[in-house]
């Protein structure tokens, strides 16, 4: 966590980027909602505020930037230090992970704050969905960490993993509710999402906040994500007994 | 002027051999043009299953908009931000010595010094882009928003141009610089839809701190015929005052420049 605190200001720049996105989209659709008479697919405009305000803190905790980092770790070998501690190197970056959320709250509540004071967002809290939506969020967090991870790990085969990682963010731009809530999106994308894991790693978290959902209907997610994290978790197994073994070390 | 295009045709021939050695990078980056083209389409078309019209523009507006989005940003990955990129690199590693020691103006070499010629996809498909929505508006474009479009667009381009050398001229204050280009990338997106739909604080940043209103949505507003003379005559002055005070920042930041190794 020290080495997250030294680099504030650059914290602060990187995280613009992770706030200015769902500014945009809740901009975007509260026009839309205002051209529409004052609603949009059960959206009024402050829900919209609401919505992205929820969703931006839901992707601050969610998100991951391994697949940023991983091809340039097996590039210049810090991957090799790390295989030969005694526990595997994904402990590293969760702990990191955490670590840089937990300091970069510290940017994103005030964020929040400025963005409730501004918009205006309609929030509809009720006791069982927020306590329902903390195992929801860590859950959420725990496939996506998982996947991008397994998913980081194509850097061993390729090292062009740019073009893979930009399908992938293009992929989870629509399907995890950033573009528009699931509700606005054409029918068979939405049957489609709900096939996919990333509705289940952004906007479920969301949409059960905004009571959006009923309890049934958020256990039933629940136990999907934890579907969802088994798979993540047999794949990372499989994935990494293959690609360490036909890993081999450039350099001296 | 003569040198500029001389010098220009020597960086750019160095950079097409450069990428020439890594073919297939032509078809990494058409996939990732391509790629983020369609997805850029695809929330357009989310959006406009839901109504017609976006704070007063159509469809096709839209999508001539996204056109001068992906024509300005292909230009900058083309040159300015490689080019300002490694300038900045060589002020902190002191590389710079061998930039100002060269008979030519030295913020021309930086400007220029390299160039990331796949890059010119985004060009290509912005304006593919941008007649497509042309074409599917209702009305056709008149000869004269075609030529206020042109005005304007070179406008854009001496703003955006003059910005990043501002941005780059801060190197030599400031070591970390590269982390501001990020708030300018971070911004930039917003420039996807029109600045007038944002609140003003919003439309505010986006029009003085960061140029994106003059760069995509004044050049769109001439194409699409909802450009207002003020508009327009501010869109140039701020031009020629940018280009003016970037060159005079830029000369204060090469005589404060003491090299960084020697």
């Amino acid at each position: 966590m020290l080495a997250q605190i030294q680099y504030r200001a650059s914290g602060v720049i990187w995280m613009i980027g992770s706030i200015i996105e769902p500014v945009i989209f809740l901009v975007v659709w509260s026009r839309v909602a205002r051209a529409r008479g004052g609603e949009v697919g059960g959206y009024a405009e402050n829900e919209f505020a609401a919505y992205y305000i929820v969703l931006m803190l839901v992707n601050h905790v969610t998100f991951t930037w391994i697949m940023h980092v991983f091809q340039s770790r097996i590039q210049f070998g810090q991957l090799s230090f790390q295989l030969m501690r005694p526990v595997h190197p994904i402990h590293e970056d969760l702990s990191d992970n955490v670590a840089y959320k937990i300091v970069q709250l510290t940017v994103m509540l005030p964020a929040v704050i400025i963005l409730i004071l501004i918009f205006q967002p309609k929030f509809n809290f009720e006791m069982w969905s927020l306590l329902l939506a903390v195992p929801a969020i860590i859950l959420a967090l725990a496939v996506r960490f998982t996947l991008e991870w397994t998913l980081a790990l194509v850097a061993f085969w390729t090292t062009r993993v740019n073009a893979i990682n930009q399908s992938y963010f293009a992929i989870i731009m629509f399907f995890s509710g950033r573009v528009a809530p699931m509700a606005l999106l054409p029918v068979t994308i939405q049957s489609i999402a709900s096939a996919l894991p990333f509705y289940y790693m952004i906007a479920f978290p969301v949409e059960l906040l905004l009571g959006k959902l009923t309890p049934a209907q958020a256990l039933t997610n629940i136990v999907i994500q934890l579907g969802w994290l088994a798979f993540a978790l047999m794949l990372l197994v499989s994935l990494w007994k293959v690609a360490v073994k036909q890993y081999s070390a450039v350099g001296n | 002027m003569i040198e500029f295009f001389r010098l220009a045709n020597v960086f750019l021939r160095i950079g097409a051999m450069n990428e020439m050695a890594y073919r297939a990078n032509f078809w990494i980056q058409t996939f990732e043009s391509l790629l983020s083209m369609a997805t850029a389409l695809a929330t357009i078309a989310i959006v406009f299953n839901q109504t017609d019209s976006l704070g007063g523009w159509q469809r096709a507006e839209l999508i001539s908009l996204l056109g001068v989005y992906f024509l300005v940003l292909g230009t900058i990955n083309l040159v300015v931000s490689p080019s300002l990129g490694r300038f900045m690199e060589e002020v902190v590693d002191g590389r710079l010595d061998f930039t100002l020691t060269k008979p030519a103006d030295a913020q021309l070499l930086v400007s220029i010094s390299e160039f990331r010629i796949w890059k010119i996809l985004d060009v290509i498909l912005g304006l593919i882009v941008l007649s497509m929505g042309l074409l599917t508006k209702a009305e056709a474009t008149s000869f004269a928003s075609a030529l206020v479009f042109g005005i304007t667009l070179l406008a854009a381009g001496a703003i955006v141009y003059s910005f990043w050398i501002i941005l780059a001229t801060l190197a030599f204050w400031f070591i970390r610089i590269e982390n501001i280009t990020m708030i300018f990338w971070s911004m930039y997106t917003a420039g996807r839809w029109p600045v007038t739909i944002y609140p003003p604080w919003l439309k505010w940043i986006l029009t003085l701190l960061v140029p994106v209103a003059f760069a995509v949505t004044v050049p769109a507003q001439a194409l699409s015929g909802r450009l207002t003379f003020n508009t327009l005559m501010s869109a140039v002055l701020l031009a020629v005052a940018l280009v003016f005070i970037s060159r005079w920042f830029w000369k204060l930041g090469v005589k404060s420049y003491s090299g960084a190794s020697a």
